[in-house]
């Protein structure tokens, strides 16, 4: 599973993709946050306040509960400022 | 999307040039703000580029079926830019002035807040990243109906 990081989160993990295999186990956007941040002390740092961190998944925006069963590419970012 | 700065005025005209039967044109231009209070040397824009592009479809085929509008275009930058330059903007063509009001308002709300771009202010007094603001999801809260 391909995993993006953009903004404020990729500087802070200084880098801007993993590639993982992540466990059955792991059903959702929430767990998922939790098992990057279980072996990684500067992604649990960043990860630190969920209220922050918005997430995409196969490039649909969507809440944390959300499954990643079957997904490809899951993105992390922060709230959108564009325009 | 593109990174090259555009001339809004030639967009404007290129998109008149299709109103077809429309009654009324309306386009925002999205600037580099920078003022004396509140100086900003340059600004990057960082972006998800293919959810981006899918947002923005999104956002506009949304707009037309909501406002019932003839034609919507919206430029995005991304990259790096200076003050006064322009960052976006949004045409919508309608029959009727309301809709096409409307049509770019809302779209500009949505994109706030829904199109993945962040922006990095670069200041005299030093760089940061922007952060959303609690109005802006209010902005797009008010088309919920």
């Amino acid at each position: 599973m391909k995993i993006l990081y953009f903004a404020w989160l990729r500087e802070r993990l200084n880098r801007s993709e993993d590639e993982f295999d992540v466990p059955n186990s792991v059903s959702n956007v929430d767990e998922l946050i939790d098992w990057i941040g279980e072996n990684d002390e500067a992604a649990k740092m960043a990860f630190e306040n969920k209220k922050l961190i918005r997430a995409a998944v196969d490039e649909k925006i969507v809440e944390h509960d959300y499954s990643i069963a079957g997904a490809k590419t899951i993105a992390f970012f922060p709230p959108m400022t564009g325009g | 999307m593109q990174s090259e700065v555009f001339n809004p005025g030639d967009e404007t005209n290129r998109f008149i040039e299709q109103a077809d039967g429309a009654g009324a044109a309306v386009t925002f231009t999205g600037l580099v703000r920078s003022s004396a209070d509140n100086p900003t040397k340059r600004m990057t824009l960082e972006h998800y580029p293919a959810l981006a592009q899918s947002q923005l479809e999104n956002m506009a085929s949304e707009a037309t079926k909501r406002f019932k509008l003839l034609k919507v275009t919206i430029i995005h930058r991304f990259g790096m830019m200076h003050p006064n330059e322009p960052i976006v903007q949004v045409m919508a063509l309608s029959p009727h002035r309301q809709a096409a009001f409307d049509g770019a308002n809302f779209i500009m709300d949505w994109l706030k807040t829904d199109a993945p771009f962040w922006k990095y202010e670069e200041t005299p007094d030093g760089a940061k990243w922007v952060e959303a603001k609690a109005i802006d999801d209010k902005a797009k809260d008010k088309w919920k109906a």
